[in-house]
């Protein structure tokens, strides 16, 4: 008994910072919605899901310990390499080659007594909607845009308006080099990932001539050797882009290619940034996000002060670090053509005289689509389907056809799907636009 | 002058380096040189208060490799240490705070050399600061003890250290930068897409020759051809007829230029198999941005402007650099040109030969600044790469702190917050300042007011009353009084993460201000973790 309430007391003492915020009322707090006596118990009794264990996932893991959470689990499928451990701070040296989800959640749970870190080595799309239904929160903390719209779209379609448990807030960070964002996201309420993805448009691809004949810069040199010789010359069975062997050979082809056309700076660095798309990350732009991050979980489950995502409220925090420090809060617009939270088609300029192939091809670089391998249906005919083989053979010599000749008409629906979002139709009503 | 040989030999295939490759994601923002100011500089962390804002900072200098910290807290570990500060742990209890923050930080980089104060040896800060070498940066967190913080204002100005004031406290947070004079980036890292000067009002001799040669014959020029010609060219050779057709003067006004860019779109070709031409796109979408008269940037006249009053300084390499700017400035009314050429279609052959026009223009006149610096008094120390790097950055030279530096008499703290309460208020005119929703100068006041309370919190009162002796009249203001009592309910505590956000802040700042790269505020930077902004305010 006695060592109990020793324990008891060495907990209060523990969180006295804590406790004086998210016990006792402010300026800012909603009155309605807070009871300070609960918070505590009701916060250890949350289960939290972080998603990412890298850059972010570190720091959001060790703010929410610090935040009172007792009960996270963490989703990594990656392994430590050394490159992470400029910010990546729960990792050492000798942990190199070990699962990021593990070595992260073995630390937090030995530096802050009491916390139980669930680590999960694998992919997010390994799990249901079941597994993520256990959870009150999800912070995500990731480097991919796919994988954020695979979970914002799973948070969306578990959305069950007669079930108040099945709304779960995603908290969400990204940075890259002094610059950074958070943003919170209420499924249905506010808007979403996929509304917002115009805002992350993907770098414009080098067109494949200029490579080919016409090469200005060292990156065109670089991206020849990628796309281009490494194809007709296959130095090795498949290209591993972490393997110093196989970039050599690229920096060496892309080099030898400057040098025929004049070309300076083609360096090792800036090879193997072209190629595995390199993102620059710093410990501390990542300590300023996965702050705002922890910041607005603390809020949402404490009540203690507004956060982000109220309604009509701001949900979305943008930082920027390079020329002084400036932040932009805002609330981005909730779109009724969002494939994923919205409910009508959207519209989709294109040319009648484009071929289904063109059609295809075009949906990965716009900004708001950003689909790698889509499928197209029209009412009533399949028109292109990625798989299964059988199907693919079958509509394969649609591609080559054009808009018209499918017999597809100005104003009329087609629904694109893509494997990567199988939960999601992307809808589109055809505008026709001669170019 | 050197000449620049395109070397025909490869450089050694070499992968990069154990280090490099540890540090791979911050040398792509850094590069090499900012790296090594950052391994050559040696920090001092003057710890109070709750403490955990101070041991964030630090991680996220140990991380990217700071040569050397030394952490000075009298504090020993407590149990409310344990529920906010990561780099403590219940085996520290009842120790140094400043040596288990030092053991536990040290861990996080092996490249790092950490020292903790006050030991067996360094009893005092007083000892620590005239015994230790000249420290780069000092950054000590609030609440701070008066003498103590007098102690190191004295030190900042007695060795010109720049010092960062850091206070963090319930949702709130602030830091102030104090650096000990004007402080000059050339290497801001301006946006790509804002460096591109092109010169095409102005072009010199190569440039009009080599546009000529390739137009000459425009409707000549077969399809390819035709459809390759650098954007660049294209609209030199229309300003060029542009020019003929209006008495010699090029398009200046909106409407000319709209003009103008409709000249340049009709003149692209559409009886060829694509229906049109890239390179005339390109062109039509350029005329906005690069017709425009050669002027001088705010950051560099700032820099021109600049009255020194520190004869040293003066003779230092960047402000002999900055005065032969402004002669060739004077002399020929524009900036060294920074050698730039953006990626346009085009091909290789024909876009290196107009790169290289650009260069050797941008080589030409670094050569003249390097020849007026080298003529001046001291000139002959200055680094012709430093030469090269202002030249390149001209246009993007920032001066920060210009009034810290000299000019007038040293106004006092308190007459400056007057004045900043007086700019950030919507109300000038009545007794009480009304702040403006969007400053967060009212957060400032507040935890300002409790900026030596180091025993014992300050209750919402008391911080207004500290206000009132400090800006009469703000005690009043709504959002002053909503302030004070945030910073009341956190009584002197630290939420974790409004800590590590600081911290990630103060660290970025620290870096711009060690590396001299990027551009560091001036001189406030106030946090709001209730509503999840920033403020920059110059107090
Ligand atoms: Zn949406």
């Amino acid at each position: 008994m006695a060592s109990g309430e020793v324990h008891a007391a060495s907990e209060a003492a523990r969180w006295t910072y804590l406790d004086r915020v998210r016990t006792r009322p402010g300026p800012f707090t909603n009155l309605d919605s807070f009871n300070g006596s609960m918070v505590a118990q009701a916060m250890e009794n949350m289960k939290i899901l972080v998603i990412g264990a890298g850059g972010l996932g570190c720091e959001i893991l060790k703010n929410l310990a610090l935040s009172g959470f007792k009960d996270i689990h963490v989703i990594d499928m990656d392994t430590i390499d050394i490159s992470n451990l400029n910010r990546q701070f729960l990792f050492r040296q000798s942990d190199v080659g070990k699962s990021k989800a593990e070595v992260a959640a073995r630390f937090v749970e030995k530096r802050v007594k009491g916390v139980k870190i669930t680590p999960h080595n694998c992919k997010i799309q390994d799990f249901d909607e079941d597994f993520y239904m256990q959870f009150q929160l999800i912070v995500c903390g990731l480097d991919s845009i796919e994988a954020r719209r695979w979970i914002n779209a799973m948070v969306v379609n578990m959305v069950d308006e007669d079930n108040e448990d099945s709304y779960k807030p995603l908290i969400d960070g990204g940075t890259e080099g002094f610059k950074g964002q958070a943003r919170v996201i209420y499924p249905t309420v506010t808007s979403c990932i996929e509304c917002q993805l115009d805002m992350h448009a993907p770098r414009a691809a080098v067109p494949l001539c200029t490579l080919a004949s016409i090469p200005r810069q060292p990156e065109h040199c670089i991206e020849w050797a990628h796309v281009i010789a490494w194809d007709q010359e296959k130095p090795f069975p498949k290209l591993d882009k972490d393997d110093p062997e196989h970039i050599t050979w690229l920096y060496q082809k892309a080099l030898e290619r400057a040098q025929e056309f004049n070309i300076p700076g083609v360096t090792y660095s800036l090879t193997q940034g072209v190629v595995k798309n390199i993102i620059p990350a710093i410990a501390a732009t990542n300590s300023v996000i996965a702050a705002a991050c922890c910041n607005e979980v603390l809020k949402i489950a404490s009540n203690c002060a507004p956060p982000l995502g109220m309604p009509d409220a701001n949900n979305y925090m943008m930082y920027s670090g390079n020329d002084s420090i400036y932040t932009y809060t805002f609330q981005p617009e909730r779109k009724e053509d969002c494939p994923v939270c919205g409910n009508l088609a959207r519209d989709l300029p294109v040319d009648p005289a484009w071929t289904l192939r063109e059609l295809v091809e075009s949906f990965a670089a716009r900004p708001e689509a950003q689909l790698k391998t889509p499928s197209v249906r029209a009412e009533g005919k399949t028109l292109y389907m990625q798989s299964p083989p059988s199907l693919e053979a079958q509509t394969r010599r649609n591609l080559d056809k054009t808009l018209v000749e499918l017999g597809l008409e100005e104003g009329q629906e087609i629904a694109v799907s893509d494997p990567a979002f199988a939960t999601v139709i992307f809808r589109f009503k055809l505008k026709f636009k001669p170019s | 002058m050197t000449e620049i040989v395109m070397s025909q030999t490869p450089p050694i295939l070499h992968g990069p380096s154990e280090k490099e490759r540890k540090y791979d994601r911050q040398l792509r923002l850094w590069a090499a040189s900012g790296q090594a100011a950052l391994e050559s500089a040696n920090i001092l962390l003057l710890n109070s208060g709750a403490g955990t804002v101070g041991a964030e900072s630090l991680k996220n200098l140990v991380l990217p490799g700071i040569g050397r910290f030394a952490i000075y807290d009298e504090a020993e570990v407590s149990e409310a240490d344990l529920g906010v500060n990561f780099f403590l742990d219940d085996s520290c209890l009842g120790k140094p705070r400043s040596q288990s923050l030092t053991e536990l930080i040290t861990e996080l980089n092996p490249d790092v050399q950490g020292t903790w104060y006050p030991n067996e040896d360094v009893k005092t800060l007083d000892s620590l600061l005239s015994d230790s070498p000249v420290f780069t940066v000092i950054m000590y967190t609030h609440p701070i003890r008066p003498e103590q913080l007098s102690r190191i204002e004295a030190y900042g100005q007695q060795h010109k250290t720049p010092l960062v004031a850091i206070h963090s406290a319930g949702f709130y947070s602030y830091f102030q930068i104090n650096l000990p004079g004007a402080f000059p980036i050339v290497d801001t890292h301006p946006d790509e897409t804002a460096t591109t000067d092109l010169r095409l009002l102005t072009p010199w001799p190569e440039l009009v020759a080599f546009a000529d040669e390739l137009t000459r014959d425009i409707d000549g020029l077969d399809n390819y051809e035709h459809g390759h010609l650098p954007y660049v060219v294209i609209l030199l050779h229309y300003l060029e007829k542009w020019k003929a057709a209006h008495d010699g003067e090029y398009p200046a006004s909106y409407d000319e230029k709209i003009e103008f860019r409709k000249i340049v779109q009709d003149a692209a070709r559409t009886n060829n198999p694509e229906g049109g031409e890239e390179n005339f796109d390109e062109a039509a979408a350029a005329v906005l941005k690069t017709l425009v008269p050669p002027s001088l940037p705010s950051g560099l006249r700032k820099v021109f402007e600049y009255e020194h009053t520190d004869p040293v300084e003066q003779r230092s390499g960047f402000w002999l650099i900055a005065d032969a700017v402004k002669q060739f400035y004077d002399k020929h009314k524009c900036l060294p040109l920074s050698g730039k050429v953006p990626d346009m279609k085009a091909q290789s052959k024909v876009y290196i030969r107009l790169q290289n026009i650009y260069k050797d223009k941008a080589r030409k006149d670094a050569a003249e600044i390097l020849q007026t610096v080298q003529a001046a008094p001291g000139g002959e120390r200055v680094d012709p790469a430093e030469v090269d790097l202002f030249c390149k950055n001209a246009a993007f030279v920032k001066l920060i702190n210009a009034t810290g530096g000299g000019g007038d008499a040293k106004i006092s703290k308190a007459e400056r917050l007057r004045s900043a309460a007086a700019r950030e208020s919507v109300n000038h005119e009545t007794a009480a300042p009304t702040f403006s929703p969007l400053s967060l100068l009212p957060i400032y006041l507040a935890l300002q007011a409790t900026a030596h309370h180091v025993d014992s919190p300050a209750s919402a009162d008391k911080i207004l009353a500290a206000i009132a002796a400090q800006v009469p009249g703000a005690e009043k203001d709504e959002r002053v009084v909503q302030a004070a009592e945030e910073v009341a309910r956190a009584g002197g505590g630290e939420l974790h993460n409004i800590a590590a956000l600081t911290g990630g802040m103060v660290a970025q700042e620290m870096i711009k201000i060690i590396t001299k790269q990027y551009i560091p505020i001036d001189n406030t930077c106030v946090f709001d973790g209730i509503w999840s902004r920033a403020h920059v305010l110059e107090l």
